[in-house]
């Protein structure tokens, strides 16, 4: 039940990041989606967040390495020690500039955050799959029908 | 496993394949079924996870391509604008499909007699009629009677899914414009039915039901067609189909579960593959004798592709809808179905509405249009438009083009060297004129709503979901690949029964569809058994 192989193919990419990619990740993550004490939710940089997102690289490993290289490049070497200013700026470009290879890193980031617990609960859903308990939605009333019964065959004789 | 002569193969055991195994294991031949891929585990899906929504890019994306499982093959449809999904295991399509359930109007199968476009099919109607009934009742179809897009006489076995907040929020809509709409009819149960457990709002049907209640032809026809002395294999890929110096089908060629090459002869061979799968077959096939590939003396097989271009119509309303919290399908429309002189194109289309999308994929869908910001505003914007979408799709009636077309391509393979399909795909006019006519109609309907940010995705790019028309059927040998009862015009033994058989797309989800097809060609074959091959 994962996205992600223990075992990916090597056409997937490197499924790990290094140490270097871990930081431009977390800064890149911070700048994308800000912790929120007005919402109580943690920011994409969380630890947990971040841990879940180095696991699920899967088939986008390789992208996700040439985004990162991107920004570090466009940091001129290190984005995540740049001030925040400037980092703003790189994140600038990089959205300007990266490509497939960010989008598909940002959906990494997106399908780790918006599973996290702590954001679920934020908005108001239950941290959970939808199996077994599904939800519940009203039936419905069906006299709106009624009109479109009463206009009566729509379909062409053939 | 034996190799021994098969009365009847089929290859594929999606939707059609398995209707026409159940329909013929009553005779008592000996039919054996060939699949490429595997058994499904519902506890595998989606569904059952934290990452549900996840997994449908990746291991569960409709996307072949994407997907990448070992039993799929790659498809090069980069001159497509519409990429080709699908599913490859027991159940086919079934397995991700919408479990929309419309089925075409009397009008699609006479366009050409009515509108002067396209072709008509050799069969009516009328004439599926029966057919539809019973596999409506074989899926288990829960809808509502007397929906007045349709002709009397379409009853659904179990009452229709709730209408919900989203669906409210719609048919007051439609009404206040005076335009038809009617609760989608849905393979999906919403009460026990046949041992399936009714529908408890999972909301992430396509990927797969956990619970069963939707319907795939691997917990409705397969256990049944087993239990009646079916032998299905699995994790058995067709290679190319044979034939004798008499022009006859001799069997098949296919790579077994271990990869071992090979032969399984049979008296009938019938094609259940796709609108996709089946061409490449055929045209893998070619030979001394059919060198342009099997029952191709046309030159129709891989032609006249039809797709059914989905374009996507979504806006944001200040109350909370439905989202992901039920199936997906919700309503229709068939308002603008039918050929208008009026409207500067020939036949029409369906509004498909839908409930909503869950969490993901609206932060990933509203990221990529720009909607939803970096920062510290982030949070903010994200919480007016989860849970407040509203959706529906302009579903368009693509007509036949032989331009548009399957190949294989020349590089291409899959995992074991067997040439991959080409797709060659654009939009024709008159479906460039019904989409502005849609999308126009899309926007009026979501600005009575009240909706903001209207966003419109012109085609769904992976939305290549229905694959019609490549080895279609007709009367004349010179236009057509089969005749009015699935048997191609060249080879005797040799029979189609998936989409690729469609003369016309209509504007509706196929599946209902192919599977009646499926089962009256097999009714045809058992009244014939006696001169089938004359």
């Amino acid at each position: 039940m994962s996205n992600t192989l223990a075992n990916p193919p090597p056409s997937w990419g490197d499924p790990n990041l290094s140490d270097q990619e871990k930081r431009t990740l977390a800064a890149m993550c911070a700048r994308m989606i800000p912790a929120s004490d007005e919402y109580k939710v943690p920011g994409a940089d969380d630890p947990l967040i971040q841990a879940d997102i180095a696991k699920s690289l899967g088939r986008d490993a390789t992208a996700v390495h040439e985004a990162l290289a991107l920004l570090d490049r466009l940091a001129g070497g290190d984005f995540a020690a740049l001030p925040v200013a400037k980092q703003d700026e790189a994140c600038a470009t990089l959205r300007a500039e990266g490509g497939m290879n960010l989008t598909l890193t940002t959906r990494i980031v997106l399908q780790c955050y918006y599973r996290d617990d702590r954001v679920m609960i934020s908005l108001g859903m239950e941290p959970r799959p939808p199996f077994p308990k599904g939800h519940v939605l009203p039936q419905g009333d069906w006299s709106l029908l009624d009109p479109v019964r009463a206009r009566g065959k729509i379909w062409r004789d053939a | 496993m034996s190799d021994d002569i098969a009365d009847v193969l089929i290859i594929g055991a999606g939707a059609s394949g398995a209707a026409m195994a159940w329909s013929l294991a009553d005779t008592k031949m000996r039919i054996v079924c060939l699949e490429q891929g595997g058994w499904m585990k519902p506890g595998d899906y989606p569904s059952t996870g934290r990452d549900w929504e996840a997994r449908a890019m990746g291991d569960y994306s409709p996307s072949p391509n994407r997907r990448a499982r070992p039993e799929d093959y790659p498809i090069n449809d980069d001159a497509s604008p519409i990429k080709v999904v699908n599913f490859n295991g027991v159940g086919g399509g079934t397995v991700m499909y919408t479990a929309h359930w419309p089925r075409l109007h009397p009008s699609d199968f006479r366009t050409k007699t009515l509108d002067g476009v396209g072709e008509d099919w050799p069969v009516s109607y009328d004439q599926l009629a029966p057919f539809y009934a019973l596999n409506d009742r074989m899926m288990g179809v829960s809808g509502l009677e007397g929906d007045p897009a349709y002709p009397p006489g379409k009853t659904s076995p179990m009452k229709p899914l709730p209408l919900g907040r989203s669906g409210a929020l719609w048919a007051k809509a439609f009404n206040q414009l005076g335009w038809h709409w009617w609760p989608s009819d849905a393979t999906i149960a919403t009460e026990e039915y046949e041992g399936r457990a009714a529908c408890m709002n999972l909301g992430h049907c396509t990927p797969g039901c956990a619970l069963g209640a939707k319907a795939s032809t691997d917990i409705t026809y397969w256990p049944l067609a087993i239990r009646q002395g079916v032998e299905l294999r699995t994790h058995c890929r067709v290679k190319r189909i044979v034939t004798g110096e008499d022009g006859m089908a001799t069997g098949v060629e296919y790579y077994d579960a271990e990869n071992k090459l090979r032969f399984q002869a049979a008296h009938v061979v019938v094609l259940a593959a796709n609108g996709i799968g089946t061409p490449r077959i055929l045209l893998n096939s070619a030979s001394a004798q059919h060198p342009n590939g099997l029952a191709n003396s046309s030159d129709q097989v891989g032609r006249n592709l039809m797709f059914h271009p989905y374009i996507q119509v979504y806006g944001y309303v200040g109350q909370e809808v439905d989202g992901n919290r039920g199936p997906p399908l919700n309503l229709w429309s068939h308002e603008f179905y039918e050929t208008d002189p009026a409207r500067d194109f020939k036949r029409g289309y369906m509004f498909q509405v839908s409930r909503g999308v869950g969490a993901v994929a609206e932060a990933i869908a509203s990221h990529e249009t720009g909607r939803l910001p970096w920062g510290a505003a982030h949070h903010e914007t994200y919480r007016k438009l989860a849970y407040h979408r509203l959706n529906l799709s302009v579903v368009v009636d693509d007509l036949p083009e032989a331009h548009n077309r399957v190949t294989l391509d020349p590089v291409l393979t899959d995992s074991h060297g067997i040439p991959a399909p080409k797709v060659e795909y654009r939009m024709g006019e008159n479906s460039l004129r019904m989409i502005d006519h849609g999308v126009a109609n899309a926007k009026k309907v979501l600005n009575l709503l009240g909706a903001q940010d209207i966003t419109v995705q012109n085609p769904i790019v992976y939305g290549g979901w229905h694959n019609l028309g490549t080895a279609r059927m007709g009367s004349d040998p010179k236009t057509s690949v089969v005749n009015e009862w699935g048997r191609t015009h060249d080879v005797r033994n040799l029979f189609i029964i998936d989409g690729s058989l469609f003369a016309s797309a209509g504007a509706v989800n196929p599946t209902s569809t192919i599977q009646a097809l499926a089962l009256y060609i097999a009714d045809e074959m058992k009244q014939r058994l006696a001169n089938l091959f004359a």
